[in-house]
């Protein structure tokens, strides 16, 4: 039996966020008082430190800040390898980690990206990336 | 070297290391700190503070305080991964400082190596792991991979020149009996083994061993009853950026440039002025990221730094010289061996390894995924 992909723990702050994924939206928040975007989901800003913070929709674009093809993974992940895992930044300036799907030789710093929802089981959706064709 | 002087690390040990079937990560610690105590001069009965960091039980100090028979007036279980042990002399410094005890046990030990037969249960991804433990990032060597990466692309740095660092660091374990590596590499050698995660090669990666080590430090006061010459802790620094790798505000530049800084200014010494580094390196691109984070080039520059075996036994900046964790030992946090490493190369002790007449050695740790720096600067009279 193959081993289950590694369940979030959906809480009081990430809840929005997860089930955004079902209904095909990337959630995040933003601050109320000093209006940057804030990601991992939060109660209280992490610039400012005020506690009006709200959720928005994402864009869902962003570019490639950095990424690596991993090829000896562990546990659940061990017969995907390779895989790409990158750390996307959104065009909102919120880093996020995912993975890029796609052909590899496209996969590069700085690359352009949008949003893949992607059903990896029965219970659970992530949010990947694709590269997106330039020009 | 303007510092005052408050602590002297006064003794040094090792326990067993690479593979300690059957012992416990409590008789790794006991036989370091017999054998640390026994180097010092000084008894059990001496020690009225405990430091130690780990995940092996609830409470790790309270633990092994009690094993070892001490009942502390002073406890720091502080665990900011393998740059704890830094973080700790910086802490004890300041315990030393306030008078609050005269004598410090500071322990590690870890039986990673021979815990692999049993599997662990992966972690759960609860609070903020939630965010990226789905993704199926190795951790930590993803992290780094992701570090490496950026830095490449930022700046051009090459593969041969994360090389360069195994090799000069493998150069100084086969001077060292108590290496687990000792076979000579060559960079094509870290070139060609493979991939863990790109663009990092599995000779970019420490080793995986058991070991366990100990570190005495002691009062101004009590410091000259101890058996051997004191290394005085001349400064300190730490910090933490971040927890998860996402959240490192830039991924070419570690906290090394603010726990550096201080240290540097506490103990008023330049770089050019120190004999020896120890620097964590449980990747190559650990320790190309510290060398510009603490000011010994500037960003970007580290690759050319490395180059040339310029950190190799012989070569102008002797770095690492027991053959690190890359070849020597790394039982998962390594930064108590950087410290042990410093004072026994201020002493004197090194045999064919030793740094003639070394007399200012700075020690650096790092822990989590580049998430926590420590820097010590440490000097003898």
């Amino acid at each position: 039996m193959p081993n289950p992909w590694p369940k979030p723990e959906v809480d009081g702050d990430s809840r929005p966020f997860w089930e955004g994924l079902h209904q095909g939206e990337l959630r995040i928040q933003r601050c109320e008082d000093c209006g940057r975007h804030i990601f991992y989901p939060r109660s209280i800003c992490p610039h400012c430190f005020s506690d009006r913070v709200r959720w928005v929709l994402a864009t869902g674009r962003g570019r490639i800040y950095s990424y690596t093809v991993v090829h000896r993974a562990q546990g659940p992940f061990a017969e995907e390898a390779p895989y790409v895992v990158a750390i996307v930044e959104l065009e909102e300036g919120v880093r996020m980690m995912s993975r890029i799907v796609g052909p590899r030789e496209e996969v590069a710093i700085e690359k352009p990206v949008r949003v893949v929802f992607t059903r990896v089981d029965d219970e659970l959706i992530l949010p990947f990336f694709e590269v997106l064709k330039e020009g | 070297m303007k510092s005052e002087r408050v602590a002297a690390i006064v003794g040094v040990a090792e326990s067993d290391l690479g593979e300690t079937p059957g012992k416990t990560v409590l008789q790794l610690q006991a036989q370091a700190a017999k054998a640390a105590l026994e180097d010092a001069g000084l008894t059990k009965d001496d020690v009225d503070a405990v430091f130690t960091a780990g995940n092996w039980a609830w409470s790790p100090p309270m633990m092994l305080a009690e094993y070892l028979g001490i009942r502390p007036r002073f406890t720091d279980g502080t665990n900011i991964g393998g740059s704890s042990f830094e973080a700790h002399v910086g802490h004890a410094v300041a315990g030393l400082r306030a008078g609050l005890f005269d004598v410090a046990l500071v322990t590690y030990g870890s039986t990673q190596r021979s815990d692999r037969s049993r599997r662990r249960p992966p972690a759960s991804p609860q609070l903020t792991a939630q965010f990226e433990l789905p993704y199926g990032l190795p951790t930590p060597v993803g992290a780094y991979a992701l570090a490496a990466m950026r830095h490449m692309h930022q700046y051009g740095t090459t593969s041969e020149q994360l090389a360069e660092i195994a090799v000069a660091t493998r150069k100084w374990a086969m001077l060292n009996e108590k290496a687990m590596m000792r076979e000579p590499i060559t960079i094509e050698d870290v070139l060609r083994s493979r991939w863990i995660a790109e663009p990092l090669h599995l000779l970019d990666c420490c080793l995986v061993t058991d070991g366990g080590g100990a570190v005495v430090i002691a009062s101004a006061r009590k410091a000259p009853l101890a058996a051997k010459r004191p290394v005085w802790v001349l400064g300190h620094g730490e910090t933490h950026t971040h927890n998860t790798i996402v959240n490192m505000p830039d991924l070419t530049v570690t906290g090394a440039r603010e726990s550096g800084r201080r240290a540097f200014e506490m103990a008023g010494v330049t770089h050019d002025e120190l004999d020896v580094v120890e620097i964590y390196d449980s990747f190559t691109i650990t320790v190309l990221l510290t060398l510009e984070a603490l000011g010994f080039c500037k960003p970007g520059e580290g690759g050319a730094f490395v180059s040339g075996q310029r950190t190799a036994p012989g070569g102008d900046f002797p770095m690492n010289t027991n053959g690190g964790g890359l070849s020597y030992c790394h039982p998962g946090m390594y930064g108590i061996f950087l410290l042990i490493e410093a004072v026994r190369q201020l002493r004197g002790e090194c045999g064919p390894r030793q740094v003639p007449g070394a007399r200012l050695a700075l020690v650096h740790g790092t822990g989590g995924v580049l998430s926590s720096t420590a820097t010590v600067i440490l000097g003898r009279d």
